[in-house]
């Protein structure tokens, strides 16, 4: 049981880091700011900086 | 474990595995079963994995788990950052995973199942995975490096020219390729073109659930975004029942094909993330979803393979594409095999993320490993169907025939029999006119996906909702790329302009993102315009051409890795790098000779012109004649760049091993670290 639960998180984890969930806990951490808007606009333009130029396979 | 028990346990993989490939090798005539190839590919890459991996990861790259990687000493929360394996494995598969896997083996079905899975499994356990792991590793050793710069500092500046123009060439070849797919999957189909034309407000939904209701709740947002596209598909269904709306939404390949270079001309230039950036989330979605509702599919039902072990089309008269199986086959089917664009992804994102060295066998290895399984899932969904729909589907009206009386009686006369009545009923089960000339891999990937899911869930009543889902889901993640990818070249574009006058290097100044925007659309919707143009459906020509410029980046990134793996010292395992390398020159020489100088007019391009030039003139020949010199050309340049960086790069080899050059590596320094088992 207690190794499903493990492997729950992990997908979870996997999951929310895929999905930028974790990125996002991650800048309102280094920026000490509260979730909002106003925080998740700031996160997206961050975003586009660094993921826009990321290529993806075909 | 128990040293004979672990002998037992692994000598029976290796039996069963042998067994398995022996019986998709040897065997001929009746159908087999799906699950050979299931059991075959899972033993390879089980062996594979614990030994190949095993023996590269000790004796040629030293992985030392003491040593600090990247995400542990450069840690900064945003692009480096030390994250759990399974994530980053997660990560990687999702970045690598597009619709490359799905399209090429679908295509090479053309020469039978046989060609296609061998060439699948060896590739992938003998030199896609390998690619993937050493770039990843040397890509942790240096900082995170990209290929482009490991190119210029370990084979000299030319290595990293050729990188750089390899990358810029198989972004514009790819993204013509890939719109073509679309094109050609929803002309004339009102049901798909409406369920896509549905993904924008979808889209634009989940954007403001995600900036203005819930902000940063992204699972959320995609699974309320994937009940609507559902909807959207059952809303597909009414469209085409109903004759105005289905009127609107009944269109030409001519009108997708600018809509598309209209959409992404837009995405590429204007602030539109509250539309892409979900679309982007919602595509991730589809695709995990569906690729794991595939692969529980082929497991439960295991359905019988119709498509013969090898065709008669290995002789390179195949209406999909001309062309034999050597090197056809190879350059047809890369993603699930090698694919050079793999190397970007190796050493982008995850090199950064990647907690210890030990943990690079399992994601660089292992993920490819998943790759080449969804790979071994497209030659089943392909080889599932009847192999005179597969062929009615997939040969463009110039080979087979304008009607469907002409095109049934050549692909019966081919010894695949198959009934214009046949045809017509398979494309009302589906909720399509007609299912003749979809060519392009999409929509025969479509049917065959739909064929496993209506007989294990919903049965034949629901195929024709199972059929347009695989459309959306091919559709969907395509377009994703088609944006993402647009996006991603104009900023490469402006990067190196900014070397020549510096504004036009800067991200923000309108006048350069137009700029650059309309140059990357134009390059790509040359390709897209031509395909849409050509009598032999396009991607007879331009799908070749993009495996050529995909194995040049292997072949760059293979270069990268034996140079340093002679550097490092351990030339006399070089061989793990150099016979991929070796192999993949042979192929993509071989297919560049043919399809320039060939003088059967579907396989070589100049002799393709000349056909076109003699044949009476109409008011498109000038156009074709000027495509088939263009193609010509673009290879031409493709294999001499393979050329320059394989002789860049055999230099430094000799040049090593004799004495006369300096092994000097740029490997960053050795650091402890510092890492616990609670932190990671």
């Amino acid at each position: 049981m207690k190794r499903l639960a493990k492997v729950g998180r992990i997908l979870l984890a996997t999951l929310r880091e895929i999905f930028d969930e974790s990125a996002y806990a991650r800048f309102l951490q280094r920026t000490q700011m509260a979730p909002s808007r106003v925080a998740y606009s700031a996160f997206l333009r961050e975003r586009e900086h660094s993921q826009a130029r990321r290529p993806r396979c075909c | 474990m128990n040293k004979s028990l672990w002998v037992l346990v692994w000598g029976l993989v290796g039996l069963v595995g042998a067994a398995a490939v022996g019986m998709v090798a040897v065997h001929r005539g009746e159908p087999i079963n799906a699950l050979w190839l299931v059991v075959a590919a899972t033993c390879c890459y089980a062996l594979g994995y614990r030994f190949y991996s095993k023996f590269i990861a000790a004796k040629i790259l030293a992985i030392d788990s003491l040593r600090a990687t990247p995400a542990e000493r450069l840690e900064n929360g945003r692009d480096f950052l030390v994250t759990n394996k399974w994530v980053v494995f997660g990560h990687h598969f999702a970045a690598i995973a597009g619709p490359g896997p799905l399209v090429g083996p679908v295509l090479a079905a053309q020469f039978g199942y046989l060609p296609g899975t061998l060439w699948v499994l060896a590739g992938a356990v003998f030199a896609g995975c390998v690619q993937d792991f050493v770039i990843l590793l040397f890509s942790v050793r240096r900082d995170g490096k990209s290929l482009t710069e490991m190119a210029k500092e370990e084979t000299g500046p030319l290595g990293g020219f050729v990188a750089y123009g390899a990358v810029i060439a198989i972004l514009i070849i790819l993204l013509a390729v890939v719109a073509l797919v679309v094109v050609n999957a929803l002309k004339d189909s009102p049901w798909g073109t409406f369920t896509i034309a549905m993904t924008i407000p979808i889209a634009l939904l989940m954007g403001i659930y995600l900036r203005r209701i819930r902000p940063g709740k992204v699972l959320e947002a995609s699974v309320f975004g994937f009940i609507l596209v559902l909807l959207a598909i059952w809303g597909g269904q009414w469209a085409s029942q109903n004759p105005p709306v289905a009127h609107i939404f009944t269109l030409s390949a001519t009108t997708l094909a600018v809509l598309i270079l209209i959409y992404a001309f837009a995405a590429s230039a204007l602030p539109v993330w509250l539309l892409l950036a979900p679309r982007d989330y919602l595509s991730t979605f589809v695709k995990l979803g569906t690729i794991g509702l595939l692969a529980i599919g082929i497991l439960v039902l295991h359905p019988t393979l119709h498509m013969p072990a090898l065709t008669r089309f290995t002789d390179g008269s195949g209406p999909v594409f001309a062309g034999k199986i050597f090197p056809f086959a190879f350059i047809t089917i890369a993603c699930g095999a090698i694919s050079g664009f793999h190397s970007l992804i190796s050493s982008g994102t995850t090199p950064k993320l990647i907690a210890r060295e030990t943990e690079i066998r399992m994601v660089g290895y292992g993920a490819m490993m998943a790759e080449s399984a969804v790979a071994v899932m497209a030659i089943i969904a392909a080889c599932v169907l009847q192999p005179g729909v597969y062929f009615a589907i997939n040969s463009p009206a110039g080979v087979v025939g304008q009607t469907a009386a002409a095109a049934t009686a050549t692909i019966s006369n081919w010894g695949f029999p198959v009934t214009a009545a046949d045809m017509q009923a398979l494309a009302h089960s589906v909720g399509e006119q007609t299912l003749f000339n979809r060519t392009g891999g999409a929509p025969a990937f479509a049917l065959g996906m739909a064929h496993i899911f209506s007989q294990s869930l919903g049965g034949a009543t629901v195929m024709a909702m199972w059929y347009h889902f695989a459309v959306m889901f091919e559709a969907l993640f395509i377009l994703t790329i088609l944006d993402a990818g647009t996006r991603v070249a104009r900023f490469m574009i402006q990067d190196a302009l900014g070397h020549i006058y510096k504004p036009l290097g800067r991200t923000s100044w309108y006048p350069s993102i137009l700029a650059t925007s309309a140059l990357i659309v134009a390059a790509w919707g040359v390709f897209l315009w031509q395909g849409v143009k050509d009598p032999l459906g396009g991607i007879n020509s331009l799908w070749p051409l993009f495996g050529i410029a995909n194995q040049l980046l292997a072949t760059v990134a293979l270069c990268v890795a034996t140079t340093i793996i002679v550097k490092l010292h351990r030339a006399k395992y070089a061989g793990v790098t150099l016979v991929p390398l070796l192999w993949l020159v042979a192929v993509t020489f071989t297919a560049s000779w043919h399809k320039v100088f060939d003088h059967e007019p579907r396989i070589g391009f100049l002799a393709q012109a000349h056909a076109l030039a003699l044949a009476p003139t109409t008011k498109a020949t000038p156009h074709l004649i000027f495509n088939s010199r263009l193609d010509a050309a673009v290879t031409a340049v493709l294999v001499l760049m393979v050329a320059l960086v394989l002789i860049e790069s055999a230099r430094q080899w000799i040049g090593i091993l004799s004495g006369s050059r300096e092994a000097r590596t740029k490997e960053a320094p050795f650091v402890m670290t510092r890492l616990t088992e609670e932190r990671i």
